[in-house]
């Protein structure tokens, strides 16, 4: 699936994450600012990665600032996010969800 | 080669042979004999040791490669030590070790520079954060800092492994020769406790005041037998920084949780009887704690012997309540601590080795019944940490956490995570205290009590509302709730080495990868 508009979710409060979806092209590019980045970046990128797996979404640059989410947190800020980029926000996509 | 001591750390070989330390042994410190060290005097019988500036004075004293030193009584309100270490830098001396009681966030600037000119190579201290912190962790330093605890670099100045050659005590009052305290002046800050081993110790003891009083200044808690010279400055602290104002009641119902707890735990120990004793520390829930201890001791009609350490104004509150009979000071966390001193006689200036130096005829730590600290993390064998942060970087202080946790029932009082970074972990970071030194741990979910207190845990099983789970069950609370964190990762090089209260080495720190 194409982004079809740059769309955000998620504060920057503590233990929230702010996730940016824009335009990209070949693949999946991170941006990634946190305070746990060195203990769980890869981590904070997998979940994030998964989810936008789930909505088929290829080529898209993901600016994300972490304020030390948990698991749950982050992923239902990238699904948000998901659907407002696709541009899907009143169709949830339950499967995902 | 590396030896295991026995926290299970490996300590390099290199190190013990070169600082000539022990790894750490155990707690308990025996009754072995100790010479101490006395410093050179002097003598003067001048009318007056008034110097016009810091920069002559410097000029007199510092030699490369000395030792000096400072306290952090001014805390984030400190001018003397970028004052003087201004003028230190600025003459082009070399080679110095620092040798402060601790160092706040206001050095840290200095002290960085201080380092990337060649004039400070060596470095120890309580304790170190900011941008110091994190310029040690990553290998700024030339030689490795030395953290200890206020007990022991008590001791380590008594026995002579740390020999100051020049004190420079900030001081809110001093007359013309010298005689000083903390208690008087606009940038009083209470106690001097720690700044008395200085002034004690020290070859050339200079003290740097913004108010200088009609001889003889009373009561002098430096005395002008130890004082060599003093110099007059514009001001010597910011007043709004050195203490924090009017402590607040924690609103934060995790910290309130914890409270409850920690007062719980105590109020069914067999300590707590008329008479016993304790410390808390500065942190939300400890104040908490005291107004939770506050109300049992009324409920109970029992009342406490004395309070020890840092002191905040609830405890001084508790002292004017007649809760608590002695407050035993080493230094003051707020401005409501600081001013009641000079007022309360029950109030006592104590030394640090009076409070906690292992090394002594009997410190005030050794008739401590409860102690309530903090920790960063504290592992499954109860070791515990507040020096290095989840990133491995250097962002805290020993301060007297190994010297209070000799106490007959130790707790830390920590929340189960902060954030997404677990407190409970399979093995912390860096060991400063022994989990051996440890009791009982209270997070906001429940309580963890050392396995060798079965005496606590048979007493505290009957307590409801008290939930008590094992330490290993805890931390798997914790990593279930945040996952499991990717193992930080060290280069070879040792930038700092955290020594137990007896001098003996009991973790090292490594420089951050990054």
């Amino acid at each position: 699936m194409e982004i079809k508009q740059t769309a955000l979710a998620g504060t920057l409060e503590s233990s929230d994450i702010q996730i940016m979806l824009s335009q990209g092209e070949k693949g999946i590019h991170f941006d990634l600012t946190s305070d746990v980045k060195k203990q769980f970046g890869e981590d904070i990128m997998a979940t994030i990665q998964s989810v936008l797996q789930a909505y088929d979404i290829e080529n898209v640059l993901v600016k994300v600032v972490d304020k030390g989410a948990l698991t749950p947190v982050i992923k239902a800020r990238a699904i948000a996010v998901a659907q407002r980029a696709l541009d899907l926000k009143d169709e949830p996509n339950w499967e995902v969800l | 080669m590396t030896l295991k001591n026995n926290v299970n750390r490996e300590i390099p070989d290199q190190l013990l042979k070169t600082q000539n330390d022990q790894g750490f042994q155990m707690t308990d410190f025996g009754q072995p004999t100790i010479q101490r060290v006395a410093p050179k005097v002097k003598a003067q019988t001048g009318p007056s040791k008034v110097v016009e500036s810091i920069k002559q004075v410097v000029a007199a004293t510092v030699r490369d490669g000395m030792t000096i030193s400072f306290h952090h009584h001014f805390r984030e309100g400190d001018f003397v030590f970028n004052m003087v270490m201004r003028e230190v830098i600025d003459a082009g001396y070399q080679n110095l070790t620092l040798a402060p009681s601790s160092l706040t966030n206001v050095m840290n600037d200095i002290v960085v520079e201080a380092i990337q000119k060649g004039t400070v190579t060596n470095i120890t201290s309580s304790g170190m954060r900011g941008s110091l912190g994190d310029a040690v962790s990553h290998g700024a330093l030339k030689n490795p800092v030395i953290f200890r605890s206020h007990g022991n670099r008590a001791r380590a100045i008594e026995s002579g492994e740390i020999k100051i050659d020049v004190a420079f005590l900030g001081v809110p009052n001093a007359d013309e020769m010298g005689n000083a305290n903390g208690m008087n002046g606009d940038a009083a800050f209470g106690s001097l406790g720690y700044a008395l081993m200085d002034a004690q110790y020290a070859d050339k003891l200079v003290l740097i005041t913004d108010s200088l009083m009609p001889y003889p200044n009373t009561p002098a808690s430096i005395k002008q037998t130890q004082v060599d010279y003093v110099v007059k400055v514009d001001q010597v602290g910011n007043p709004d920084k050195i203490g924090s104002g009017a402590t607040r009641f924690t609103k934060d119902p995790k910290e309130l949780q914890i409270a409850r707890m920690v007062n719980d735990v105590i109020v069914h120990s067999p300590y707590f009887k008329d008479g016993f004793s304790f410390q808390t520390g500065s942190g939300g829930a400890a104040l908490a704690v005291t107004r939770f201890l506050r109300q049992a001791m009324i409920d109970n009609q029992i009342k406490a012997s004395f309070a020890l350490g840092g002191i905040t104004k609830p405890t001084v509150d508790l002292l004017e309540e007649g809760l608590v009979n002695r407050v035993m000071d080493v230094q003051d966390f707020d401005k409501g601590a600081a001013s009641s001193m000079k007022n309360s006689p029950a109030q006592q200036e104590i030394d640090a080795s009076w409070y906690a130096d292992p090394a002594n005829k009997g410190a005030m730590v050794d008739k401590l019944d409860v102690a309530i600290l903090s920790a960063l993390e504290i592992d499954t064998k109860f070791n515990v940490n507040v020096m290095s942060g989840s990133d491995g970087v250097i962002r805290g202080a020993i301060g007297g956490h190994q010297d209070a946790a000799t106490a007959k029932l130790t707790i830390i009082s920590a929340p189960l995570v902060r954030g997404r970074i677990a407190t409970v972990v399979p093995d912390v970071t860096t060991v400063i205290t022994p989990g051996d030194s440890i009791d009982v741990l209270v997070t906001e979910i429940g309580i963890a009590i050392n396995p060798k207190r079965q005496d606590l845990i048979k007493t505290l099983s009957k307590v409801p509302g008290l939930p008590i789970y094992s330490i290993e069950e805890l931390q798997q609370k914790a990593e279930k709730l945040v996952g499991r964190p990717k193992p930080l990762a060290f280069k070879d090089r040792v930038v700092a080495l955290a020594e137990y209260r007896d001098g003996s080495l009991i973790d090292v720190i490594k420089e951050v990868e990054d």
